[in-house]
């Protein structure tokens, strides 16, 4: 069923210098941003028209958090054949983590402004609180669970799937009803996280007030230093011994497998790495847009990102940020000024690219070495 | 009631029933005092026209209204449809030829009053003549109706009935009924025969009212005084409710099936295209909601025929979605072979584009297809037990065309080439098939199958653009579970998960059954990684 994955796929040929010369560029243009948008949305008066306004900080820092959960598919999707449709579910999952913690922190200034209870508890006449609550009002077990629930969650699933060689579009198939099957579940009351609503009406986080510009600032800063953080983590892994494991996994899984390596640890271990990214992701992504909802889970937004990926370049890991970012603008600007064509553009995104732009736009950019 | 019953064979023979006279007699009702009205009554059955009945009917059921107007020769007399929900316009039907007869508004017509002792009287005049019907299911009706206010002359009437009865299921439903008065007969001996004779029903009420017989009233005496007769309503009670509890497993292993079918239909397509070619196509399901508009636009083409127009919708859709889909490969599809995750990805851009363009033609709302009569009601095959006929017809549909798939599959020329083409490609086209060709039929198959899919959701489902994308992750996991390209694991997986579906919902709901499946099939693939029915030989070689 699974026929050999074709090679051409661009960091197979490509040395590790390429992508660290076309990383510096990518690491100065996150340098640039995390510089210049404060200046321009602190310092410059709002009258101004270089002034940013608080709905573009959102924007952007929006646009970053999807860069990374670019990054983590592109991990494993364009290094190592592994095309998961459920990364969305730990995108989520890192996102209700922070919601929880948010909520806590709403305390009494919520509707009911019960102390403990969030407002859909006291509105579903709960007397406590859930077990799986506990702890989220401290800020540093909230962080620790944005890593270990998307972890835990990658891991056992992955350890099932990887162990019984659920591969190629089986995998695909399966983790999509996976993410599926998450987001009836939140949809539910009685699960405990706000079933339709989600989480909104966020108030601050530790102390500091979300709807003040200069906390969005520090957000986004943070949100800039964890994408780069993640893509040296990413290009490290990359280019280590075991990158090109992964490489071989994904261009012959069979061989690499008779070659002695232990193909299901390695497949296991950068599902759930890029299950954490991913969480993480979702995590900055909740206080900058302010709500975290079961509509975070459908399966269309796991195969939006791989698109993003496909349309900046699968393999090249700064082609995935800076399709992520690209389409969005894209997406931000069609759904505004003509909603109608906005999914016939994305259909057509999907088709053209795989059949015209294999490479994705890195594939477009001239390489001053020579390939091959 | 006897007096009725002498005149009736008298007047038989003195008049032979014409129109005029029972107008004439009907026109009498308006001016009519309740005493009066009473007797018209009488003399109305007495006439033996054919439209007593239903007159009668509608009088009980308060449907008997009067044109308002001056002159009393312009205030006829008509039956009114319905007045349910108080309608403004209320449909007419003449008394005489029991056919349409326009609308009127509510307030040009005056209503003809009954009370409550009326009604008795009319309840039984009209079960009189329900039970005389040739027709069982009326007779079967007329019993039941009775039942709900038994006194002597209904009960006189059934004991008559059940004399002459000869289809065993009415003569069944009066013994029950009867049995159900004798309850309360004072003779203890009466009272025994009557419960073993309602051991044998099914029926929520006849329990409900055998477990009252235990009940101890307040000053600790049973509501049944002997002890045999308690005793034997223990036992009926205990009888009732295992065959209630084995039909309500009948009913939810049917409600599986049902389900199941949708799936099935869904993932024979899907296994023809995803198993027999290696392509995932994403857009499987919008394929299917193609084959639902196909439905929507066939009916609005033929509004008067709405019977057949389901059936036409068949051959249809699976046109429509077959050129669409031999569409798709030839432009898309044929590039991609062999590149099974990158095919996922453009056609799931097709199927957004598909869903834009719907959503562009027939607007994002959802519209209805209307369920043909000979679709509508349900097989009531007793009092625990009745079975809807759009979820049976949808069941039966789908083992036909099964059928017909494996019949083009195993007997065909086509079915012959596909089955070469995916066993070894480069042998068959060395034995001179032209596979590309082959290819495109067999993308277009599986689509139009998608298509007839579509047609049967029409009929359980709204009909919207995103009517596709609900069923598609399940009928993906049918595929993974019955093995790929294998129509029967197609068959068998479908099956199976429907009913394990139907079987766990009143346990968990539906959320959480859909979820145990997934983790049960997560461990399943743990076992059998290639589903109930592996592929074996040389196309199912990875790598």
């Amino acid at each position: 069923m699974l026929l050999l994955q074709r090679s051409w796929i661009t960091a197979s040929g490509k040395s590790p210098s390429e992508e660290a010369r076309r990383g510096a560029w990518f690491l100065g243009a996150l340098a640039f941003v995390a510089i210049v948008v404060p200046i321009l949305n602190q310092a410059v008066p709002p009258t101004s028209a270089f002034h940013l306004s608080a709905f573009a900080l959102t924007l952007i820092g929006k646009y970053m958090c999807y860069a990374m959960l670019a990054l983590a598919v592109d991990l494993i999707w364009g290094y190592c054949g592994i095309l998961s449709l459920g990364h969305a579910a730990f995108f989520s999952l890192g996102g209700y983590a922070m919601g929880m913690y948010l909520m806590r922190q709403i305390g009494t200034r919520g509707v009911y402004g019960d102390p403990v209870l969030p407002d859909f508890m006291v509105f579903l006449n709960w007397k406590s609180l859930p077990w799986f609550w506990y702890g989220f009002n401290h800020f540093a077990f909230a962080v620790a669970m944005m890593f270990i629930v998307p972890a835990l969650l990658a891991g056992v699933f992955g350890w099932f799937a990887f162990r019984s060689r659920v591969t190629g579009v089986y995998f695909s198939i399966i983790t999509q009803a996976l993410s599926y099957a998450l987001m009836l579940a939140f949809f539910r009351n009685d699960m405990g996280f706000g079933g339709n609503n989600g989480f909104t009406d966020f108030k601050e986080i530790l102390g500091y007030d979300l709807h003040s510009d200069r906390t969005k600032v520090v957000l986004l800063v943070l949100t800039v230093v964890a994408l780069a953080a993640s893509y040296l983590a990413c290009r490290a892994i990359v280019e280590s011994r075991a990158g090109r494991v992964m490489r071989a996994i994904r261009d012959a899984e069979s061989r690499t497998r008779f070659l002695g390596y232990p193909v299901e640890s390695f497949k296991l271990w950068v599902f759930v790495f890029s299950a954490i990214v991913a969480g993480i992701a979702g995590a900055l992504f909740v206080p900058q847009v302010g709500v975290i909802n079961p509509g975070e889970f459908a399966p269309i937004n796991s195969i939006e990102v791989v698109i993003w990926v496909a349309v900046g370049g699968r393999g090249t890991l700064f082609g995935a940020a800076l399709g992520a970012v690209l389409v969005n603008y894209a997406k931000t600007y069609l759904t505004g000024a003509f909603p109608e064509v906005w999914l016939y553009a994305l259909g057509a995104l999907f088709v053209l690219v795989t059949l015209f732009l294999p490479r994705g736009i890195a594939g477009l950019i001239p390489s001053k070495v020579k390939e091959k | 009631m006897l007096l009725l019953v002498l005149w009736g064979v008298r007047s038989a023979h003195a008049q032979s029933p014409s129109d005029a006279g029972f107008l004439s007699i009907l026109g009498e009702l308006r001016e009519a005092s309740y005493p009066d009205k009473e007797a018209i009554i009488d003399r109305l059955s007495q006439t033996g026209h054919p439209s007593v009945r239903a007159v009668l009917t509608a009088f009980m059921e308060d449907r008997l209204f009067y044109r308002t107007a001056e002159k009393p020769e312009d205030q006829k007399i008509v039956i009114v449809k319905s007045t349910e929900g108080d309608p403004a316009v209320l449909d007419l039907i003449d008394p005489l030829t029991l056919k349409a007869a326009g609308t009127a508004p509510m307030d040009s017509l005056t209503g003809i009053n009954t009370n409550n002792h009326l009604r008795q009287v009319l309840g039984t005049v009209v079960a009189h003549f329900a039970l005389a019907s040739p027709d069982a299911s009326v007779r079967l009706e007329a019993v039941h109706n009775m039942m709900r206010s038994p006194d002597e002359a209904t009960l006189k009437l059934l004991r008559e009935q059940s004399g002459v009865e000869t289809n065993a299921r009415v003569r069944k439903e009066i013994s029950m009924a009867l049995a159900l008065v004798a309850l309360d007969d004072m003779n203890p001996q009466v009272r025994l025969e009557a419960v073993r004779t309602l051991r044998g029903s099914t029926g929520q009420d006849v329990r409900n009212r055998l477990a009252l017989l235990m009940e101890k009233s307040a000053d600790g005496k049973f509501a049944e005084p002997d002890d045999q007769v308690r005793a034997a309503a223990t036992t009926a009670v205990k009888v009732i409710d295992q065959w209630r509890t084995f039909y309500s497993v009948i009913e939810t292993l049917f409600f599986g099936l049902s389900l199941g079918s949708v799936l099935v239909l869904i993932a024979i397509g899907l296994a023809i295209t995803f198993g027999v070619m290696g392509v995932i196509n994403m857009a499987h399901g919008e394929l299917m909601m193609l084959g639902a508009y196909t439905t929507y636009v066939v009916q609005t083409l033929m509004p008067g025929h709405i019977a057949i127009s389901v059936l036409v919708a068949i051959p249809a859709a699976f046109i429509v979605s077959a050129l669409t889909g031999i569409v798709i490969e030839r432009t898309i599809i044929r590039f991609l072979y062999g590149r099974p995750l990158e095919t996922l990805l453009a056609t799931f851009g097709v199927s957004l584009i598909l869903q834009q363009l719907v959503r562009s033609i027939f607007s994002a709302l959802n519209k209805s297809v209307v369920t043909p009569e000979w679709m509508s009601g349900s097989l009531q095959i007793n009092d625990a037990l009745s079975i809807t006929y759009n979820r049976l017809y949808i069941v039966i549909f789908t083992l036909l065309v099964f059928g017909a798939i494996m019949a083009v599959l195993k007997r065909t020329r086509l079915g012959l080439d596909i089955r070469a083409v995916s066993q070894n490609r480069s042998m068959a086209r060395a034995m001179g098939i032209r596979s590309e060709w082959v290819d495109a039929m067999t993308f277009g198959l599986g689509s139009g199958i998608a298509g007839v899919a579509g047609v049967a959701l029409s009929q359980l489902t709204n009909v919207g653009p995103n009517l596709g994308q609900s069923y598609i992750i399940d009928s993906f996991m049918v595929v993974v579970f019955g093995g790929v390209g294998n129509l029967w694991g197609a068959l068998i997986g479908g099956m199976s998960m429907g009913i394990a579906n139907k079987l766990l919902e009143p346990y968990s709901g539906a959320v959480l059954a859909k979820i145990f499946i997934l983790i049960a099939l997560i461990l399943f693939i743990q076992a059998k990684p290639r589903g109930l029915f592996p592929q074996s030989g040389r196309s199912s070689g990875d790598n």
